[in-house]
């Protein structure tokens, strides 16, 4: 081999070398991952509760699949423009992926961007069935549409009723009327009237501002209304001050169900109202606590956070983790962080081993994972614990409620 | 709509306004003196509201026993925010005074954001979950000593301007800014006492307020808004207007709430302020510059 041969030779290595998916491993062996969450504003509590879940992951994937995860965690305060605009930062950062938000107006806002720049954004918990509507080719969603929420959430009321021999023949629905709770709501007036073997009709409709700091008025007509139980799509904070609203205008219906919306299950609800926050109903998608990956992650957490409990931060921190477990697992078998190789990985995911109910993560050709599990979550002795389905409860369902005053 | 309903959701509407009329109060007496507009209002009500939840939290002080230190010390943060940062702004243009004042309730909202995180604080007591029942109507307790409380501190404020000697000098001050000079008061420190006073009034308003919301940082914002539409309809300058304004804001608010759509509730208040523009613009109760 002469001079010119040697040097072509090696032209033609450095050239494959410096092209191959492979190489974009070699260069970075980390997987980096922007985290958008609401750390602050009224959702707070609840990105708050979401990061337990991103915090851990990078040593428990570690651990489960070799692969490095380094974090980029920003806060969009509540705000959808900042969520736009932190997506946008964090691309610019060198995000190969984007996680987040726990909220569809959010995760709207950022999966446009996502779309436009062409990085995968896996959603953690955003309900409006609409992000996944749109042929998007980057947007992938490990958690169900308000459609199946409220499917799974009515059937779960149906189930609930059955177990306790009652049947309610009214309720008052209340909702906030954010993007989240505006998707519930025609969701529920698109499936109720279907499901005929619900005893209840809804005599009133009253949606309300999630970052009311005063809902006097709306627990007043709710009370007129003198339905026999309160159904209710909700948020964190308005959730408490429904109930100690409820309790100052003496105000105890049968009982609050939520067809799936969180609030009623959070650790600051049970801190906020104590004995107050018992016998409340969620039925929401939910981890499985007998799950192998639940153990693991259940070992991470308590080892972060001793003083707290994985029940509080089940949903938050189970489907936080599973977006990043997603991302993670595109990377190992992509072996490239190239983003067009990453989301077709993302695409071809299969994940059987997973941390909350229902079957594998596999995403349509939507970006969506179907038959994604729910269960009836009722506060007793100030935890969330599953009463429904009967093959995952742990205690049997109480309905009605007992008076607040004798809980 | 029941009469009852109706009935309960206006005296809501009235105990509630007359906090939010106090935490304008505050505003309107600082703007009718001082001509600043303290675009940090909102901010130091929140502060009081963390105050207060700081002293339950150590030694189970009710909001009512906070209000004595809270005012105190809210009366000395007043004066001398007024004396040290404020007064060199006076003689510049408003424009300043405005970036001063929301730099200041920046730093305020940050700095509540790093001493006690994003998360919701209350206090818990027992009475707030209780009410009294007058016939059909339920009155919620804690709503009523809040206004109880605020209708006091009003009064209190009101009878100091009037019959005081610093409090008739504080109105001359306002009145004729030259000729309070020629007859030699010391303005500058009026204006000092005049901050001071409205930051106590903001301290009575928080310690009243954290009975009926849970205090987050960003709280604050929202409230210097309120305070402003409040006082905007009531009338600046105006102690009464304040007081009425409030009133009429959260009787509006509510009527809304009940009538139209609870979620409507806040377009209800700013349709109020956009009325008031155009029909009176000096506000309900406001003098004619």
């Amino acid at each position: 081999m002469n001079r010119r041969e040697f040097n072509k030779a090696a032209a033609a290595v450095g050239a494959a070398a410096a092209f191959s998916p492979l190489n974009v491993l070699a260069q970075q062996q980390k997987l980096k991952v922007g985290v958008i969450l609401p750390l602050t504003g009224y959702l707070g509590q609840i990105g708050q509760s979401c990061k337990k879940g991103s915090d851990i992951a990078p040593g428990v994937i570690k651990e489960m699949l070799g692969v490095d995860i380094e974090l980029m965690t920003a806060d969009f305060e509540t705000n959808v423009d900042t969520a736009r605009t932190r997506a946008e930062r964090l691309i610019q950062e060198g995000a190969n992926v984007l996680v987040g938000p726990f909220d569809s107006g959010a995760a709207a806002a950022i999966a446009q961007v996502a779309e436009q720049r062409g990085v995968p954004f896996v959603i953690n918990i955003a309900a409006a069935p609409q992000i996944t509507e749109q042929g998007y080719k980057f947007v992938f969603r490990n958690f169900q549409t308000a459609g199946d929420i409220v499917r799974n959430g009515l059937d779960l009321i149906g189930d609930l009723f059955r177990a306790t021999n009652v049947a309610p023949r009214t309720a008052v629905f209340m909702h906030v009327n954010d993007t989240f709770g505006q998707a519930m709501s025609k969701g529920i007036n698109a499936v109720l009237p279907r499901r005929t073997q619900l005893p209840f009709k809804l005599v009133d409709t009253i949606s309300y501002d999630p970052a009311a700091k005063d809902l006097t008025v709306e627990v007043s007509k709710a009370k007129a209304s003198k339905a026999d139980f309160l159904l209710l799509v909700c948020r964190l904070n308005d959730a408490i001050l429904l109930k100690r609203e409820m309790v100052k205008q003496r105000w105890n219906p049968m009982g609050i169900i939520s067809p799936g919306s969180p609030g009623m299950y959070e650790e600051q609800y049970y801190k906020a109202l104590g004995k107050l926050s018992e016998y409340a109903i969620s039925n929401v998608p939910w981890y499985n606590p007998a799950a192998k990956l639940t153990k693991v992650v259940e070992k991470a957490f308590l080892k972060a956070n001793p003083k707290d409990r994985l029940e509080f931060h089940g949903l938050n921190a189970g489907f936080t983790f599973e977006a990043l477990l997603i991302a993670a697992d595109a990377f190992k078998r992509a072996r490239s962080t190239d983003s067009k190789v990453l989301a077709d990985a993302i695409r071809q995911t299969n994940i059987t081993e997973k941390m909350t109910l229902g079957g594998p993560i596999k995403f349509n050709a939507k970006g969506q994972v179907e038959g994604i599990g729910s269960a009836c979550v009722q506060n007793r002795n100030l935890l969330p614990t599953v009463v429904l389905p009967a093959s995952a409860a742990t205690a049997k369902p109480v309905f009605p409620f007992p008076d607040y005053k004798q809980a | 709509m029941p009469a009852e309903l109706v009935a309960n959701v206006i005296v809501a509407g009235v105990l509630t306004g007359l906090v939010y009329g106090l935490m304008a109060l505050g505003l309107s007496v600082i703007f009718g003196v001082v001509r600043v507009v303290n675009f940090a209002h909102g901010e130091m009500m929140t502060i009081a509201m963390y105050a207060t939840t700081v002293l339950f939290a150590a030694w189970g002080l009710d909001p009512f026993l906070c209000i004595l230190p809270a005012a105190a010390a809210f009366f000395a943060f007043g004066y001398l925010m007024q004396a040290g940062l404020i007064n060199p702004f006076i003689t510049r243009p408003e424009h300043s005074q405005f970036m001063l004042l929301v730099a200041v309730a920046i730093i305020m909202v940050n700095g509540l954001l790093m001493m006690f995180g994003p998360s919701a604080r209350n206090v818990q007591l027992d009475y707030q979950l209780e009410s009294f029942e007058l016939g059909a109507i339920l009155v919620d307790k804690a709503r009523l000593y809040a206004a109880l409380a605020a209708l006091a501190a009003a009064a209190v404020l009101f009878l100091f301007f009037r019959f005081s000697k610093t409090g008739k000098a504080i109105r001359a001050c306002a009145d004729n800014h030259l000729g309070a000079l020629v007859v030699g008061l010391n303005v500058k420190h009026l204006y000092a006492l005049t901050f001071g006073l409205g930051s106590v009034c903001v301290a009575i308003a928080g310690c009243a307020m954290v009975l009926l919301v849970d205090v987050t940082p960003a709280l604050g914002p929202a409230y210097t808004l309120l305070a402003f539409v409040i006082v905007i309809v009531g009338g600046m300058g105006s102690m009464g207007g304040a007081l009425l304004g409030g009133v009429l804001i959260g009787v509006s608010e509510a009527m809304a709430g009940l009538f139209i759509a609870p979620s409507a509730k806040s377009m209800f208040s700013f349709g109020l302020l956009i009325l008031v523009l155009l029909f009176r613009p000096q506000g309900l109760l406001g003098k004619k510059a």
